[in-house]
């Protein structure tokens, strides 16, 4: 390390951060008190999952202990409270991505089953032996596998578009990408593992000029910026509730209600149907038609809750923050001459993710390293070896941040990457 | 009495040392019959899928000894150096020696009392790694692979 860096560390405290109250935002995160091996947690695994204000906490112990009912059949006061609160969560949810209306939002569990809901019923019927899916050399695990297994199922093509030296998508001929085969392009918003932002509205209206929809992977961008489906234009938009402040098990499928309405269910049960006999059923409306069975209730609310708390916050001035934040840590690990960053060189083009390696040290030891300075970042391939292999890595080291980190953790980020230089370099004498 | 901020870094240096003994810093760096065998008897691949680890490992056996071994792939400090240290361990060993190894080495890494930490000699260097409870599938990747290596072998398959 050089006598530089705490100076650096000094500087940045004194300047506070545009756009956020990060002291104040620290305080309502209780885990944030909490050390790591005697040392202060400086929790920069944000993109796997975020931490959870007790306001979101609170809303979750607020329900278990005063209106637990299951909810739409109750005939009673805690139901019809229970109720009116998942369905008011779902009401912020639209909002909150401008949605026209709560009836776009299907509650599933997660991203990956929201991307599952879209090619087990979308895709069984709109997909043939003639058809095409396009996807995109960024996509997570999440945004491939589902896409392998139908096209495997139909006999369908599978394609994908690559990446420039940038490592951002390469759309250089960007009119010859799809055809009329091409039935649906999916493509991630943000990058999970470069944090690269992808022009997604200049893609759905490539792919609608094509005849093709457009599903749009959310769970890295809704956390992190304003997002506006209908300026977008996409047809399927997907996220995640843990990454975004709120619980884990409650994930968010937007859906054109056009879409919606044609789609066949996904899992039967009860709460997805209006009438049934012993032969067959007739459906429930949209999107009630697919959230069969008791629904995650608690955590539904408490993605609400956690909707509330960015609005509070104003999801413009979350991206100033951590547009500023990423703009310090690329400095400070530029510094550092050895290390190699991977993704766009400017912070307007990616999200708050840095992913980065030292030439010669595998990343899950300079985790380890990272971890016994109480820095927790994520090592490895990010639920994305197709990528890794193309950038000729078997991982990479991947710092995130959110509304409570601050530029003083990414001073002890960059002093235990040194200290993890240091300790597999002494030893080599 | 807290430590002070010197106590604080020497501890955090001595579990980390434990993880990263100096035998297995040696051995990721030099590691030992690192490369491929032109004609082995078996030759098996292992993959950890949490870290990306991957060794291939040949194995050529001779009336029931191995007479020769070598292994290649990518990973982090502890598969690699694990897989070059157990190369060492089983050169010229015979194949029942081998076997009882593998016992003693993954009875070792399930955190068992009851072996002899001296006769896995400086395999044992490895036991740090029990501290660091999701690396050490790294450090049992090469085994892992030996063991099927030795299947292969024991049921005449190439």
């Amino acid at each position: 390390m050089t006598e530089a860096s705490p100076m650096a560390g000094r500087d940045a405290l004194e300047k506070p951060v545009k756009g956020l109250d990060v002291a104040r935002i620290r305080e309502d995160f209780p885990i944030l008190a909490r050390e790591v091996y005697g040392k202060p947690l400086v929790y920069l695994d944000n993109a796997a999952t975020s931490q959870k204000p007790r306001q979101v906490i609170e809303a979750l112990v607020r329900y278990y202990e005063h209106y637990n009912a299951n909810i739409h059949r109750a005939i009673h006061c805690l139901g019809e409270e229970a109720t009116a609160a998942y369905e008011e969560a779902r009401a912020k949810v639209a909002r909150f991505i401008n949605a026209p209306s709560p009836e776009c939002i299907v509650f599933t569990r997660n991203t990956t089953e929201a991307i599952n809901l879209v090619t087990y019923t979308w895709g069984r019927a709109n997909v043939g032996p003639d058809s095409e899916v396009l996807l995109t050399h960024l996509e997570h695990h999440s945004n491939i596998i589902p896409w392998q297994r139908l096209t495997a199922e139909k006999g369908a093509s599978l394609r994908y578009i690559g990446l420039t030296e940038q490592q951002t998508l390469d759309l250089d001929g960007l009119e010859n990408l799809m055809d009329a085969r091409t039935r649906i392009l999916g493509v991630t918003h943000v990058s999970n593992a470069l944090g690269t932002i992808n022009p997604v509205q200049k893609l759905a209206a490539e792919a609608h000029r094509n005849g093709a929809i457009v599903l749009v992977d959310g769970a890295q961008s809704v956390p992190h910026m304003p997002v506006d489906v209908q300026a977008m234009d996409c047809d399927f938009f997907a996220f995640s509730g843990h990454k975004m402040l709120g619980p884990t098990g409650v994930g968010v499928l937007y859906a054109r209600p056009e879409l919606l309405e044609e789609m066949e269910p996904f899992l039967g049960g009860g709460e997805m149907i209006k009438r049934v006999t012993l032969e067959d059923a007739t459906w429930n409306d949209v999107p009630w038609k697919f959230e069969a069975g008791t629904p995650n209730i608690a955590d539904v609310i408490g993605l609400g809750a956690a909707i509330d708390y960015l609005n509070d916050l104003g999801m413009e001035n979350v991206r100033v923050h951590e547009m500023e934040i990423t703009e310090y840590a690329l400095r400070r690990i530029r510094q550092m001459e050895e290390v190699i960053i991977y993704g766009p060189p400017d912070s307007a083009d990616r999200g708050g993710v840095i992913s980065f390696n030292y030439p010669d040290l595998h990343p899950h030891d300079v985790g380890t390293v990272l971890d016994r300075h109480g820095v927790a970042i994520r090592a490895g391939h990010h639920c994305n070896q197709p990528l890794m292999r193309c950038l000729g890595v078997s991982g990479t080291a991947r710092a995130s941040f959110y509304v409570y980190n601050t530029l003083e953790e990414v001073d002890v980020l960059v002093d235990a990457l040194g200290q993890a230089r240091a300790f597999f370099s002494n030893d080599t004498n | 009495m807290t430590p002070t901020k010197e106590e604080e870094y020497s501890q955090q240096e001595a579990q980390l040392d434990d993880l990263y003994r100096e035998v297995i810093l040696d051995h990721y760096r030099n590691p030992r019959y690192r490369g491929s065998l032109p004609a082995p008897t078996v030759s098996r691949e292992g993959y950890n899928p949490l870290c990306g680890d991957e060794v291939t490992l040949d194995v050529t056996a001779k009336d029931g000894v191995v007479v020769e071994v070598a292994f290649r792939g990518s990973g982090c400090s502890i598969s690699q150096s694990s897989a070059s240290m157990m190369t060492e361990a089983i050169m010229g060993k015979t194949v029942q020696q081998v076997e009882s190894l593998f016992k003693g080495f993954t009875a070792m890494m399930q955190g068992s009392e009851d072996i002899d930490l001296e006769s896995l000699g400086d395999l044992e260097a490895l036991a740090g790694v029990r501290k660091f409870p999701v690396r050490v599938k790294c450090a049992t990747l090469a085994w892992h692979t030996l063991q099927e290596a030795l299947q292969a072998l024991e049921e005449g398959k190439g």
